[in-house]
């Protein structure tokens, strides 16, 4: 119970905290974290360990993206909080409410307003630019744990260079079902040099890391390991010459706004098998509804009505 | 056979604590030759063989081994990434079980690819076709390229792991018993198969094993083991035909007739 006033107190009158620090970790943390947040951007893709805190929810449900959020935060800073493109799910809705109280920093759901992003398995459909940052939450970071259960070969594996089994994955892949079937997680090569998870977005998603103008960081809080893909970097998803690397199609465009660019969610409607296809990623769809975009289930937009 | 040997082990070490595994062990190993290692199991013949494949940090000694361009390099002192790289292309290693040299959860086709991918393979077409010529070259049926290695009987586990060793057409292949648990009409099968493909790809070979009917079928050259060290070494029929050292007149005499 005190815990959940001191919550409340804080959130009342950020800025005056007088049982939390700043953003919920103690300046002692921040900094390891920023260090080793420094230490990723100097050699992309490569997992660099940090010393991981317990955060006030479970494993898995963001702990990671959260601690590195909560390092680089500034009181400056417009935070946007999206899960699976949306901002407005239970996930995004707590951790975005968490930071309100812990920094009162504003918030946004709009990603041309944000300089702070934290996801969980999308990249926002809107181009990112310079001053902003991408927070990724990542579950597991080890590309090759499914290969190789040892951590100290894994190591080995990455210092050599020796990627060669992750093709073998791939392989299979298309041995199987004729196609790359790997959909989400996408295996990439950053800069040339480190085979990388990111997290499992959807491969729609890969291509945009690719010389991406924003700083894009990766917290895994439970395998304790930060990455990164700094502004402007090389990310190569792994592919065979005869079987090139390639996004997934929809057979329509989004029901509400008709866009045929975004990641569609597909949404089952009944029980005869009707369904809908719409943008995962809500601000850009509410974006484009405004902008009169119309699909062919969208109700006839008024101001306003989106919020 | 040339003058120079491919591999030349000297005095090499291995000990476990005070368990002494490798005594001092010395051999030479030339250019398509097969050389039969035998002993009773604790002999430290499994043990020499990891040594060699550097899959077991060695004591003391060398291990000299002639690359393809000519040069040698002492294994014993060479890099983790060289040692790494030679085992995946110029060595091959056959493991006793299957299981342990195969990959269980991939198909036969990406079994025999690998090596090659780890090599920067990178064209499917390409490698399913080597996959399928390899699968011809061990006797497996191509259609099964896609099958799953727990579903192919014993025999063809072992066909299969030769296959995924010999793709990047290695100098040296090291096997560690090749037909133990085998039934013996499966391991004659597969003893004619090593057979030719030891005299078809010109492959040096050391063999481990604790049969002498099989050593004597394979093997040019034998090395006793015992306790540790090499007690008798010679053509492989001289020595079994007229055994010098007491310990390999009690092997030869062990063996069971039919």
């Amino acid at each position: 119970m005190t815990l959940q006033r001191s919550f409340t107190a804080t959130a009342r009158q950020a800025g005056d905290l007088a049982d939390y620090n700043f953003a919920f970790l103690d300046e002692q943390t921040k900094r390891m974290i920023r260090r080793a947040i420094l230490k990723a951007v100097a050699i992309p893709g490569y997992q660099v360990p940090f010393g991981s805190r317990e955060m006030p929810l479970p494993y898995g449900w963001g702990t990671g993206g959260m601690q590195v959020t909560a390092a680089v935060i500034g009181s400056g800073d417009v935070l946007k909080v999206i899960d699976q493109g949306a901002d407005d799910t239970t996930n995004a809705v707590s951790i975005r409410r968490f930071f309100q109280r812990m920094t009162g920093v504003a918030t946004t759901e709009k990603t041309r307003e944000a300089t702070l992003i934290q996801t969980r398995h999308r990249v926002p459909e809107t181009p990112l630019s310079e001053n902003q940052i991408l927070v990724y939450q990542v579950p597991i970071p080890e590309p090759l744990r499914w290969l190789e259960p040892r951590e100290s070969e894994t190591r080995k594996m990455h210092g050599l260079s020796e990627y060669g089994v992750m093709h073998v994955k791939l392989y299979e892949d298309i041995s199987r079902h004729g196609h790359i079937s790997t959909a989400y997680d996408y295996p990439v090569m950053v800069n040339g040099r480190y085979l990388m998870r990111c997290s499992p977005i959807p491969k729609f998603d890969t291509p945009k890391l690719h010389m991406n103008a924003a700083l894009q960081l990766f917290g895994a809080g439970r395998e304790k390991r930060i990455y990164a893909v700094p502004p402007y970097t090389e990310v190569k998803p792994l592919d065979f010459e005869d079987h090139p690397f390639q996004i997934e199609r929809w057979p329509q465009t989004c029901a509400l706004c008709d866009a045929s660019d975004s990641f569609l969610d597909e949404v089952i409607l009944d029980d005869a098998g009707s369904r809908m296809f719409v943008c995962s990623d809500t601000d850009y769809c509410h974006g484009r509804q405004q902008a009169g975009h119309h699909g062919r289930m969208a109700a006839p937009y008024r101001e306003g009505a989106a919020e | 056979m040339t003058d120079i040997p491919l591999l030349e082990v000297e005095k090499l070490r291995k000990s476990f604590g005070r368990q002494i595994a490798c005594r001092d062990v010395t051999f030479e190993l030339w250019p398509g030759e097969v050389l039969g290692i035998v002993g009773e199991s604790g002999s430290g013949k499994s043990t020499l063989l990891n040594c060699l494949a550097s899959r077991l940090p060695v004591d003391a000694g060398a291990i000299r081994y002639r690359l393809a361009g000519g040069d040698s390099v002492d294994l014993v002192a060479a890099s983790e990434a060289q040692k790494r790289h030679l085992m995946r292309t110029e060595w091959g290693f056959v493991q006793q079980h299957a299981r342990d040299g195969l990959r269980m959860d991939f198909s036969a086709g990406a079994n025999i690819g690998e090596r090659l991918m780890a090599l920067g393979g990178r064209h499917y077409g390409d490698l399913r076709q080597a996959a399928l010529d390899w699968m011809t070259a061990v006797e497996m049926p191509p259609d099964r390229v896609d099958d799953l290695p727990r579903v192919f009987s014993g025999g063809m586990q072992q066909r299969l792991q030769i296959a995924r060793n010999l793709v990047t057409r290695p100098r040296i292949v090291l096997m560690d018993e090749p037909t133990g648990g085998l039934d013996v009409s499966v391991q004659a099968r597969l003893l004619d198969l090593i057979r030719r493909l030891v005299q078809d790809y010109h492959l040096a070979v050391i063999i481990v094993t604790h049969d002498l009917g099989v050593a004597r079928l394979l093997a040019d050259r034998l090395m006793v083991m015992r306790h540790g060290e090499v007690v008798e070494t010679g053509l492989t029929d001289q020595l079994l035909d007229d055994p010098q050292h007491a310990y390999t007149q009690l092997l030869v005499s062990s063996v069971l007739g039919v």
